[in-house]
């Protein structure tokens, strides 16, 4: 119940609000500065995000794979590892998929859960790796894990190029259908927005961040060597296997996120030249969110629909793309920053409030 | 010298926290040359005061005074300026940094653009003589000891011409013998002229070292007297507010079986050295043996050994018979073996943790704590309440974070957390290490309490007021091995001396004990 | 301590998320704002032809000044507003997921033609033009089989061919190079064309190939070209986007040092960026015109929907540059000679390399 309250506690959500607003007018300055009608680009904004259903829908599309992301960096970081390669074990988790997905033929009621599954466990073995590194040889999970992104991205590719790819192309056959996971009702509804399960299940997920960590014993022990590793030893944790599996349960959301984007949204996978981010976008986003299963999903809808909707700026404002950028960046550095928001807000704040604080 | 000039004057000074008044109009004066103790419990002011002084707090009320001078210190550098310097507790040394970079250090003597290194040496070995600070300008700090450390921590606030110079708490982390140095040098300090303020609350050092002590008891001063005119009951009582029992009460106890016995363990160090070199001896249930000895004589190893966080390379260790040699952390607890970890902040609890969570640290997996993957926390808080009532943790509620302790509080609960395992074996390593009068005699009393009751306990401590007052039988380690046992009763200490300095006993000596 | 750590890093994210975005903006003058609504250029007459008329454009991950086919096709839909008075804007993508959101906005919001540029638009193009049937969509590098999708593909390998002439004709250490992307089948095009240019005019010499995998990579083309260089290969021709900027790179540190080496460029004219001093010649895509011709189409009623053009020598879709200061006559007569023969059919260029 702690986070839970701590997240709705009065000044937790005041300043993160405050400091969205604080962060629109300063991009509504810089918009001023560049001759824009900032005006019009945030009506814009609010436009490109809610303007249709089609766009509410792809805007969800946009925010889901950051919720598992950033859920990945955040569960991890409870235990005090850094989990800098979330962006590997989520293309392994697309290439689990993949390989289940487009590899072999099931009834859907096997072959969708087991392709959810694998990509899944290929996520969390992925990032056992470094966790075992970490547990066994000491190797820095941040060096283990920057190193293991640039295997994944290569040992993707060369599975997708040696044993899936279709002839003269440079992607895979379309997932079967047995193993699609997007849900056609819904995306009828809202105008072809590529809506899927995905999204109940980065929700889900929250649930199960939140009542793994303070709900059980196993919890309990994770949370403990990430304030403590010392004092969890002493007190007879096994604080070793721990880390491997906080780095396994971590891995497990980056996958499931790695997951949906094949099974939900393209249906196939292609061979990459880069990665796509969602796994570094995931480190911001658990640090917005404060590391806390709400603060994640907040921060994933703050950094996806924003992201989504500055198409709309650009789209209904002509506001250049860089300065759409600058005003996105400036957003996030004031909720990323609450010591700045702090300060401006500090002749608002009455005394007492701010006394209280301090006792805290 | 004129001792009746006042080097620092403090005249009504009160500082306000939310909630809290740290310094409630509080009347300080140092004489030149003099050696000031500011004496207190934790959390007394002590800290607050000085941290004005030095410029790192800005009081709320009250004038400063130095040398006559009304003056405000509005920063570190002020103070400095003013010929204030601070030895932290914690030094704020650079560790890859040799000697004399850290001493010249924000003040280097410079050729043209770079930094003169052979001046800075020879400044540094110039002021290290005047002082009798012996030290080598040019070796890393990293491999330098503690007590060395805390030198270039006093030639630091020297070089930079302090002439007034605070230690905050500076024996806490010293050996006997690097106390005994110390003291040399803080009387050398003050025979050279400088004013010294020593924040402290060991009696026995404000005794040993100050001419005069001011004690502090909750932001008041509530006396200043002269060290010639008090003794350490006196102080005791100034400072608590109460009688203090320094004496254990420890009524005679006939040991039952053998509890713990532990033969011939060998254990290799990091570097290859051996840190253990077969190490015997064994306790009994109803009796106290205390570990003595120089810090870095395998004692931490020795308990590692025992609970099962190392491995050794030879030798066993029995509990009741059962073997325990290098099993894990949690099966030696399960078997019966309490601990009470000598550094609390670090190993003893987890500090971001509620005071609830930290007390089922180690057994937050029995049943009594929830079936299956869920925990139970009302159990949990049932169990919190209850010790924390039975043992008189002060604190504002269970779901405190135990950070917010204070130290005492702090050993407290882990004492409470150790005790109702119900272990054969408690394990208590510098169980009063930091904490206050008041609750050092609570530890002393709960562990003779718990001998009383049956269990065997193993006490590891560098206070031989503390071996002596609590142990029924004290075992001596040097280089990682035993070098022999003394009766606490009837014991000897030259003999005592002379083993931890590394003489073995004579022969008979050793029979006698058998 | 690890509070320290999230400040930090959340400090670094920050200001990297804000400085990455003034990066951009430094290297984008003039360019900025970007889309026009009218006509602004005044030398170019608008003969108002085209204002009713909106046509948007998708750029893929590499943005709308990347030097290449985005920039290439945004050049010819700001030439095509500045001619007609279209309206025309642009929307990049962030991201494959992008593309098809990016797209459905154009068409969302009534635009007459969407453009995606790329053959990454494959499958969200195809999506779109499915899920919309009444709008116009058009494609460049794909072929997409749909009644309201004009694709456009270039033949590079005959392009290529004749780079690849000039190439062996003008060597003098008798080695040359070709640097690739990634190793996909459109550049293998540029390399089976290239190859058979060489052996069209020096049968002996085998062409060195190297694929970097990435086309985003400078430094990986620089360490390539450095390679090849030192084997005593003189010229370098490249099929590898921004990849193929380390290329140039690397001949023009060698040329400041006194080597003779030469760099190919592609797509476009590169010898307007990187110099005549290093870049021989240039393997050039009609993006532009592809472009501008297909939308010029649609303003005057004879849009292309449901039919694939491939643009080779003989609709001047690929080709080299109207000048070429570091060619002598006979070689550009060569050249001359074998375009002929292969818009006659007398010459078919192959498209995948052999073996």
């Amino acid at each position: 119940m702690d986070t839970f309250k701590k997240i709705f506690v009065k000044s937790s959500v005041g300043i993160p609000l405050a400091a969205i607003v604080l962060g629109l007018l300063f991009g509504a300055i810089v918009m001023l500065a560049g001759g824009y009608d900032p005006i019009l680009a945030y009506t814009s904004l609010v436009q490109m995000l809610f303007g249709s259903p089609y766009d509410i829908g792809e805007a969800i599309r946009a925010i889901t794979p950051l919720i598992f992301t950033g859920l990945a960096v955040a569960f991890a970081f409870r235990t005090g590892l850094f989990n800098i390669g979330v962006e590997g074990q989520f293309m392994m988790g697309m290439t689990g998929a993949t390989l289940v997905g487009v590899g072999l033929e099931l009834p859907w009621y096997l072959h969708a859960p087991l392709a959810v599954i694998t990509g899944a466990l290929f996520g969390g073995i992925w990032a056992g790796i470094a966790g075992y590194l970490k547990a066994k040889r000491g190797v820095n999970e941040v060096i283990s894990s920057i190193m293991l992104n640039w295997i994944a991205l290569f040992l993707s590719n060369f599975i997708v190029a040696k044993f899936l790819v279709q002839q003269g192309q440079q992607k895979t056959p379309d997932v079967h259908d047995s193993a699609r996971l997007s849900m056609d009702w819904l995306v009828g509804l809202m105008g072809n927005a590529r809506m899927h399960w995905g999204t109940f299940v980065a929700i889900i997920c929250v649930v199960v961040f939140y009542v793994l960590l303070w709900r059980t014993k196993q919890g309990f022990e994770l949370r403990a060597v990430g304030h403590n590793p010392d004092a969890a030893l002493y007190a007879g944790m096994n604080v070793k296997g721990t880390l491997v599996k906080s780095m396994f349960i971590s891995g497990i959301f980056a996958g499931l996120g790695g997951v949906f984007e094949i099974l939900g949204v393209f249906g196939y996978q292609t061979v990459m030249a880069a990665t796509w981010g969602y796994g570094f976008d995931g480190i911001a986003v658990a640090l917005l969110g404060g590391n806390t299963p709400v603060g994640v999903l907040l921060g994933a809808i703050l950094f996806g629909g924003l992201s989504y909707g500055s198409a709309g700026m650009n789209f209904g404002a002509d506001v250049p793309q860089e300065i759409v950028r600058i005003v996105i960046g400036s957003v996030i550095f004031f909720v990323a920053s609450h010591g700045i928001v702090k300060f401006f807000l500090k002749p608002f704040l009455s005394k007492r409030a701010e006394k209280r604080k301090e006792a805290v | 010298m004129d001792r009746n000039l006042a080097a620092v004057q403090l005249k009504g000074i009160t500082k306000r926290f939310p909630g809290l008044v740290a310094n409630d109009s509080i009347d300080f004066e140092l004489k030149k040359g003099e050696i000031h103790a500011l004496l207190g419990e934790n959390g007394a002011g002590k800290s607050t005061l000085m941290n004005i002084l030095f410029g790192l707090y800005q009081p709320d009320e009250g004038e400063i005074y130095v040398n006559g001078e009304k003056t405000v210190i509005d920063g570190a550098a002020k103070a400095i300026e003013l010929g204030i310097g601070m030895v932290h507790q914690h030094f704020k040394l650079v560790q890859p940094f040799t000697v004399a970079e850290n001493i010249v250090l924000g003040n280097e003597p410079k050729k043209g653009l770079s930094i003169n290194y052979k001046l800075a040496n020879e400044k540094v070995r110039d002021i290290s003589e005047r002082y009798g600070l012996k030290v080598d300008p040019q070796v890393r700090i990293k491999d330098i000891t503690v007590g060395m450390q805390q030198r270039v921590e006093i030639l630091k606030t020297l070089y930079r011409g302090a002439e007034i110079v605070i230690f905050d708490e500076p024996t806490a982390v010293l050996t006997v013998q690097e106390i005994e140095e110390l003291i040399e040098i803080i009387r050398n300090l003050a025979a050279e002229g400088k004013s010294i303020i020593i924040i402290t609350h060991k009696l026995k050092e404000v005794m040993a070292l100050a001419d005069t002590v001011t004690v502090i008891r909750r932001g008041k001063v509530v006396r200043t007297v002269s060290t010639s005119e008090t003794d350490e009951r006196k102080l005791a009582e100034l400072m608590v507010g109460r009688d203090v029992s320094f004496q254990v009460e420890k009524t005679k106890n006939e040991p039952g079986k053998t509890v713990l016995s532990v033969d011939s363990l060998q254990m290799k160090g990091e570097q290859g050295k051996q840190v253990l070199n077969g190490v015997s001896f064994n306790v009994r249930a109803g009796e106290i043996v205390g570990i003595a000895g120089v810090d870095g004589n395998g004692q931490s190893e020795l308990i590692y050994a025992i609970t099962g966080m190392r491995q050794v390379s030879g030798g066993s260790v029995k509990l009741n018979d059962r073997d325990l040699t290098n099993k894990s952390p949690r099966k030696v607890s399960l078997a019966g073996v309490g601990h009470i970890p000598e550094d609390r902040h670090k190993h003893g609890l987890v500090l971001d943790f509620t005071l609830s969570e930290n007390m089922i640290l180690g057994s937050y997996f029995e049943p009594e704590f929830g079936r299956g993957v869920f925990i139970d926390y009302g159990a949990m808080d049932k169990l919190a309440t209850k010790l924390v009532d039975e043992f008189d943790v002060r604190t504002s509620g269970i779901h405190t974070h135990a950070r917010a302790l204070s130290g005492g509080n702090q050993q407290k609960a882990i004492i409470a957390r150790e005790l109702h395992s119900d272990p054969d074996l408690l394990i208590a390593v510098q169980p009063t290490r930091g904490l206050d009068i008041g609750a050092i005699e609570y530890v002393h009393k709960r562990l003779v309490e718990a001998r009383n009751q049956g269990k065997a306990i193993l006490l590891v401590s560098f206070e031989l007021d503390e071996l002596y007052s609590l142990s029924d039988r004290i075992a001596v380690m040097y280089e990682g091995a035993i070098m022999g046992e003394v009766d606490a009763v009837h014991r000897d200490d030259q003999q005592l001396g002379l083993m931890m300095a590394g003489n073995r006993p004579e022969r008979s000596h050793l029979e006698k004990r058998g | 301590m690890k509070k320290t750590l999230s400040t930090m890093l959340m400090l670094i994210i920050a200001a990297t998320l804000v400085l990455s975005a003034c990066g951009a903006k430094t290297n984008n003058e003039g360019a900025a704002g970007g889309n026009n609504e009218g006509a602004k250029e005044e030398e170019v007459k608008s003969d108002g032809s085209g204002k009713d008329f909106k046509i948007g454009m998708v750029t893929d991950v590499g943005g709308v000044h990347d030097k290449s086919f985005n920039q290439s096709a945004w050049e010819a839909l700001e030439d095509l507003t500045a001619k007609t008075g279209a309206a025309t804007k642009y929307l990049e993508s962030k991201g494959d997921a992008d593309m098809e959101p990016n797209l459905n906005k154009f068409v969302k919001d009534g635009y007459n033609l969407t453009w995606g540029i790329g053959f990454l638009f494959n499958d969200a193009l195809s999506k779109v033009a499915s899920e919309n049937p009444e709008a116009n969509l058009a494609v460049i590098d794909s072929v997409i089989e749909a009644p309201n999708v004009a694709s456009i593909t270039f033949a590079e390998n005959e392009g290529s061919f004749l780079v690849g002439v000039v190439a062996g004709l003008m060597t003098k250490t008798g080695k040359i190079g070709f640097v690739g992307g990634m190793e996909i089948p459109v550049i293998k095009k540029f390399e089976a064309g290239f190859k058979a240019g060489v052996a069209a005019v020096k049968p002996e010499i085998v062409v060195d190939v190297n694929y970097t995998g990435e086309f985003g990579k400078p430094d990986l083309g620089k360490i390539a070209a450095a390679t090849m260089y030192d084997k005593g290969i003189d010229i370098i021709f490249h099929a590898a986007g921004a990849t193929g900027n380390g290329v140039f790179n690397e001949a023009k540190a060698r040329k400041n040092a006194g080597d003779d080496v030469w760099v190919i460029g592609v797509d476009k004219d590169q010898s307007l960026e990187f110099g005549d001093e290093v870049t021989l010649t240039s393997m050039m895509k009609g993006v532009e015109a592809a472009v501008f011709k297909i939308s010029q189409d649609l303003i005057n009623g004879t849009f292309a929907g449901g039919t694939t053009q491939e643009l080779g020598l003989k609709d001047n879709g690929v080709g080299l540059p109207e000048t070429n200061k570091n060619l002598p006559e006979d070689v550009l007569k060569q050249v001359e000679e074998f375009k002929q023969k292969i818009i006659d059919g007398e010459i078919t260029v192959p498209v995948e390399p052999a073996a």
